[in-house]
């Protein structure tokens, strides 16, 4: 079964004149997939992440995320769904500044899941090795350089397993050799967890390494994908 | 929860002088409301005590309509024995009952032989009457004895004993016009002097109860009112009440109720200071209200703008509504305990330093009352209790926000 079935979705900002920033697309996405989004700014790269994400539901279409229908999910409902089945990854780092690196991958096992204390260390100290932070983890954000804490900020969205990670330019604040790493620890980290991760990029660099590439333009789907996604 | 509390905590930490700043406010307010209420309570209650315990008592008993004519002591109004009998069983009985005294009220002409004047007296038995008000014994500033009025003693009013040149020891006589006319003197020595008190009655002079009884030659054992003392005055209102309600159902031969209770209360022109007092307690505290209210609505309406970023990120990554109004309201209740533990420590040694300078003041006629400031550990917990209950109401609108904040808009925020 697909991770992401997307049918005819479609975002019309409302206003004086609306945008209709998706105009009624489908695609599927398979588990473990590792995809990226490309198109110019304002093509509705953020948008279509947004509504992937459940943080903004769409206006048209349906959309079906690890077997839910969640085009109707709001508020807690979707802050729920999105505590157990979705990982961030944000462009500005968006680690949290007054917890250490360690309390950063552990706030979603304690404040959106609840793990019991033994447990919680174990893994956050996983996650910390597995992006290579293993002795950083008493630093505060403030203390670590933009590729470490886009590093603990890869081990935050992944350490409650959850099956699909978004990343809108996750490395538009980062510098090119760096950009390169956090991807390829991304992809290292579907490798060793079967996690999808979906990002959005400019840089065609990047956009390089993706595995499936979906290009969008003007709200809608161009042709141009590689392998493992698929049009409907 | 512990993981909240941490947060919260961290975040007031982060704003460091902010934090500060609010907390020494709130601080400030606690401290003006606990040093006020301290100083001012016990100014009141000492206030209380001069004139319940000197004088008054805490409760009265007349016989109905006695107290509307008392500026003539009408002695036709005094409680006859049998009524008198009634209500002493009813007061011995009575479990909030320390004490009471019977006294014969009069108004009599005062001769020092050369010169007369009026007075009035209360006429007592002394033993009940000093454990009735048990600050009588220090009004009396020259003479009296041991049992503060023997028979044939009597004890002259400051006033009068200066107008009259009287002083203790000196033979005068009283003079009283009974029930039914008849004029009767009899001789008196001065027992001591006693110092006046604000107050109805405040300037009376005392002769022994049974001296009053050959003055006016009664020959039925009759009383004009009976000052009650009760064991704990913060039960005034129910151990009146409870009297009152026993006292009711009795009526005269005319159908009419045989008798009325009065507290201190509405006996004194004090209690109208008190009230004031009352009042100015009250709408100080409004204002520790209002300080509070501002003060933390404005830091947390502050804290949540400056963060709508990380709310954003929380919210995306999950975290569900009430738990992000949790981590704010949290906040605001630290913020609240930080401000009430500094404002308690500091009013409480304020207080032990206003007590080690034991500051005097006048009352009336009384000189150089040394002012001893307390707290009621009631009233430290109840401000204490406002002050962080107000904190999280104050957070609650910003929190609300907060919890409320589209995901999506948050992070978009700069
Ligand atoms: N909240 C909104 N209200 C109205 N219009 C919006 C809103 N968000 C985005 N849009 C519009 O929708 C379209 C798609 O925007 P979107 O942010 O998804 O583009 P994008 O591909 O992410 O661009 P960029 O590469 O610059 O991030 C744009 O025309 C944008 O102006
Ligand atoms: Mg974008």
């Amino acid at each position: 079964m697909s991770l992401i079935t997307a049918k005819h979705l479609e975002k019309t900002y409302p206003g004086d004149i609306p945008v209709k920033a998706i105009r009624g697309i489908d695609f599927t996405i398979e588990p473990a997939s590792f995809v990226s989004f490309v198109g110019p700014s304002g093509s509705g790269k953020s948008t279509l992440l947004n509504m992937l994400g459940c943080l903004d539901p769409p206006t048209g279409g349906h959309l079906t995320v690890s077997g839910q229908d969640v085009s109707a999910l709001r508020g807690r409902a979707a802050a729920e769904f999105r505590g157990r089945h979705i990982g961030f990854i944000f462009q500005d780092f968006n680690l949290i500044p007054v917890l250490s690196v360690f309390e950063n991958i552990e706030y979603p096992l304690q404040m959106v899941q609840t793990w019991p204390q033994d447990e919680r260390r174990q893994r956050v100290e996983t996650m910390l090795a597995a992006v290579g932070m293993a002795d950083q983890g008493h630093k505060y954000p403030h203390q670590i350089s933009g590729g470490q804490k886009q590093r603990v900020a890869v081990a935050r969205a992944l350490v409650t397993r959850a099956e699909l990670i978004l990343a809108d330019e996750p490395t538009a604040n980062l510098d090119r050799v760096t950009a390169l790493h956090i991807i390829s620890l991304m992809k290292a980290m579907r490798d060793e967890f079967g996690t999808t991760f979906i990002f959005s990029t400019h840089d065609p660099k990047i956009v390089s390494s993706a595995e499936t590439i979906f290009t969008i333009e003007d709200g809608r789907l161009a042709v141009g994908d590689i392998d493992g996604g698929s049009h409907a | 929860m512990r993981n909240t509390i941490k947060i919260a905590a961290r975040n007031l930490r982060r704003y460091r002088r902010r934090t500060l700043l609010t907390s020494s406010l709130i601080t400030l307010g606690v401290v003006a409301v606990l040093l006020f209420i301290s100083v001012s309570g016990s100014f009141k209650s000492m206030m209380i005590a001069q004139i319940t315990d000197s004088m008054l008592g805490h409760l009265q008993i007349h016989q109905k309509g006695y107290l509307a004519s008392i500026d003539t002591l009408p002695l036709n109004r005094n409680m006859k024995e049998g009524q008198v009998k009634k209500v002493t069983e009813i007061l011995e009985e009575h479990p909030a009952i320390a004490a009471y005294s019977p006294r014969i009220r009069l108004g009599a002409m005062f001769s020092n032989y050369t010169e007369t004047t009026n007075i009035r007296l209360n006429a007592v038995i002394p033993e009940r009457e000093m454990e009735t008000v048990p600050l009588l014994r220090e009004r009396v500033i020259d003479g009296g004895g041991e049992g503060l009025v023997r028979q044939g003693e009597i004890l002259v009013p400051e006033l009068i004993a200066k107008g009259m040149n009287v002083k203790v020891g000196d033979g005068i006589v009283l003079v009283a016009t009974n029930d039914d006319g008849s004029v009767n003197g009899q001789p008196f020595t001065v027992g001591g002097i006693v110092e006046g008190v604000t107050g109805p009655g405040g300037r009376d002079g005392y002769i022994h109860l049974d001296d009053a009884r050959t003055l006016l030659r009664l020959e039925e054992k009759e009383i004009s009112e009976i000052a009650v003392r009760i064991k704990d005055l913060d039960k005034l209102d129910s151990t009146y009440a409870a009297i009152n309600d026993t006292l009711a159902p009795m009526i005269n031969q005319a159908g009419k109720p045989a008798f009325e209770a009065h507290t201190w209360e509405s006996l004194s022109p004090f209690f109208n200071i008190a009230k004031m007092i009352d009042l100015m307690t009250m709408s100080i505290k409004v204002m520790l209200v209002a300080i509070v209210l501002v003060s933390i609505m404005n830091v947390m309406i502050m804290a949540v703008y400056e963060r709508i970023n990380e709310i954003g990120t929380i919210a995306a990554m999950g975290t569900v509504p009430t738990r992000i109004l949790a981590l704010f309201l949290t906040e605001g209740f630290l913020l609240g305990i930080l401000g009430a533990a500094i404002g308690i420590v500091v009013s409480l040694a304020a207080i032990a330093v206003l007590r080690a300078a034991e500051l005097t003041f006048n009352f009336g006629q009384q000189q150089g009352l040394v002012l001893i400031p307390f707290i009621k550990t009631g009233d430290v917990i109840s401000i204490a209790l406002i002050v962080i209950g107000i904190a999280v109401l104050g957070s609650l609108q910003p929190a609300w926000k907060a919890a409320r904040m589209d995901p999506i808009t948050a992070l978009r925020h700069v």
